[in-house]
């Protein structure tokens, strides 16, 4: 399956500091829309139609989430962008917010007239403070231009820490707070941010509303398998002559992204979501990227056959190790132990009951952590396990 | 001295904390204990938000913070050549900061710059496709 533009259509094409050359590319028309012709209702109905589900890396259909918080009682609601983009190997939306800043807040807006939000967040990484002008300026301009008329959109900025990609630390550090995630449920729709409804997308996921909204869901839903619709923007990086942004229609294969795409050669295993996503060997590239197979946020980092895996293993284990929030024992100590384990297979010294442990730990974690960071750390264990076992059981000590 | 967190409330805590570091280049025990008593906080609720996230410091600064990312794709791409050649430059390991009080040096996780991969921020500003050749002409423009 082709490339195709949906979420990129204006990267490159619109000035990023100029609101009238997004209006020149029916900017603002859907939030017009949305204004005049729609309910919310309707808004959520078109978007239940066209099967959007979140791209930060969960999936959780877009409709349904609006759905309950327009629903939940209350008069004060939330609506947020997530832009903490931290996931290790992820840039796309830092490319979109770079490129195209005002379809964000098109798309943010709408979601705040939906819901009835009247304060709306962007919670924008520390890293990418060099964005910060850029989206104040969008949010500026669309705001003289009468665009934003009962909504209010602040930028707020995150402090360093991959956690607060994880939605409830997020709304956490938006609280002025430590960025520690909160057991669930509550879900934020019912009880989010300030303990109000709140709905939190993805930059992605709220790029992709206007589109829909003016095109109607159906038209999104053409594009797709069964459960995933529309496109996929992903960030490819590692092993390519072509690092970049790549958008494609969901279910095409990882290798028309990595090897024709972005130029992979002698691949040897591809991550997918960054790392706490999965590892795909070389003889899996024919893998559809969807839901219903593997996804994540879009993170694809290449790996060639000079690479050795229980180093990249243990270096993705060490990020989570340093990057989990201490709230809850499994993540906090079993990230921890994973790295004490995998440190003495990259020396050499690793023992056969190793590989037990791990396996047992895996499933404790995934069974027991709080959030998504802890229940899916082990992941590319299981996975570089299945896969590359020999390279783990060839580091077992001989005495 | 108007007292820095008149008027505010906890939530108001990151902002602040943020604000003073832009102030003062680091976060000191004397702010902390101040916005304390004014939030009507503990003081290890202050000290726990100050020390929990990366880009803050309750020490100390250099004028000029060098973070470079060490994270799986900009290893692929020999970050760690760049950060010895930053090492020899500035004569400091990560984790450290120049006599001078010029640099901070600091390796630091995924900045989602892996297309430019090696890559690092000096302050705000990212610089990317590194190479060790390449150091002292960037470093050159930080004072």
């Amino acid at each position: 399956m082709p490339e195709k533009r949906i979420v990129l259509k204006n990267c490159g094409i619109v000035d990023p500091g100029n609101i009238d050359s997004y209006l020149e590319q029916d900017g603002f028309k859907a939030l017009r829309k949305v204004r005049d012709e729609l309910t919310p209702e309707q808004v959520i109905e078109e978007l239940k139609t066209s099967g959007l589900r979140g791209r930060g890396g969960a999936g959780f259909p877009c409709g349904v989430k609006w759905e309950m918080a327009y629903q939940a009682p209350g008069d004060e609601k939330y609506a947020i962008c997530n832009a903490d983009e931290g996931e290790v190997g992820t840039f796309k939306d830092r490319y979109m917010l770079e490129n195209d800043p005002f379809s964000l807040v098109e798309g943010l807006a709408i979601a705040a007239l939906t819901i009835g939000a009247k304060q709306s967040y962007i919670y924008l990484r520390a890293e990418y403070h060099y964005l910060l002008d850029l989206l104040n300026q969008a949010i500026k301009q669309a705001g003289e231009r009468g665009f934003l008329a009962g909504i209010n959109i602040e930028v707020r900025e995150g402090a360093g820490a991959y956690i607060c990609g994880e939605e409830s630390a997020l709304m956490d550090s938006i609280e002025g707070k430590r960025g520690e995630v909160r057991p669930r449920p509550p879900f934020p729709p019912t009880q989010g941010l300030r303990a109000k409804p709140t709905i939190i997308n993805n930059v992605e996921t709220l790029m992709n509303i206007p589109p829909i909204i003016r095109n109607g869901g159906e038209w999104f839903s053409r594009e797709g398998t069964e459960r995933s619709k529309g496109t996929k923007v992903f960030s490819v990086s590692g092993d390519v002559t072509r690092p970049g942004v790549y958008e494609l229609v969901l279910g095409s294969t990882l290798k028309e992204l990595v090897v024709d795409l972005a130029g992979g050669e002698n691949v040897k295993l591809v991550q997918i979501g960054g790392a706490t996503g999965r590892i795909v060997p070389e003889t899996m590239l024919d893998t559809e990227l969807s839901f219903e197979t593997i996804l994540g946020a879009g993170a694809v980092t290449v790996f060639n056959r000079s690479r050795d895996v229980v180093d990249i293993l243990y270096r993705t284990m060490e990020f989570l190790a340093e990057e989990s929030c201490g709230k809850c024992s499994p993540c906090r100590e079993g990230t921890a132990a994973m790295v004490t384990i995998l440190e003495k297979f990259t020396r050499g010294q690793g023992e056969e009951s190793d590989i037990t442990v791990m396996e047992q730990l895996s499933s404790a974690m995934t069974l027991s952590s709080l959030c998504g960071l802890g229940q899916a750390a082990p992941n590319p264990v299981m996975d570089s396990l299945q896969h590359f076992r020999n390279a783990f059981e060839e580091r077992i000590r001989v005495d | 001295m108007t007292n820095i967190a008149e008027g505010k409330t906890p939530e108001d805590l990151l902002v602040l904390l943020k604000e003073a570091q832009d102030e003062e280049g680091y976060i000191s025990e004397e702010t902390m204990i101040e916005l304390a008593e004014t939030l009507d906080m503990s003081r290890s609720d202050v000290y726990g938000v100050a020390t929990f996230y990366s880009f803050l410091s309750t020490r100390p600064q250099g004028r000029n913070i060098i973070r470079i990312c060490k994270s799986l794709p900009c290893h692929l791409k020999n970050y760690e050549s760049v950060a010895e050649s930053i090492e020899k430059e500035i004569g400091i390991k990560p984790g450290q900061t120049t006599a001078d009080r010029r640099f901070s040096f600091e390796l630091t996780n995924c900045i989602g710059a892996c297309d430019k991969a090696p890559a690092m921020l000096i302050n705000d500003d990212v610089h990317g496709n590194l190479t060790p050749g390449k150091i002292s002409q960037i470093l050159e423009e930080y004072k």
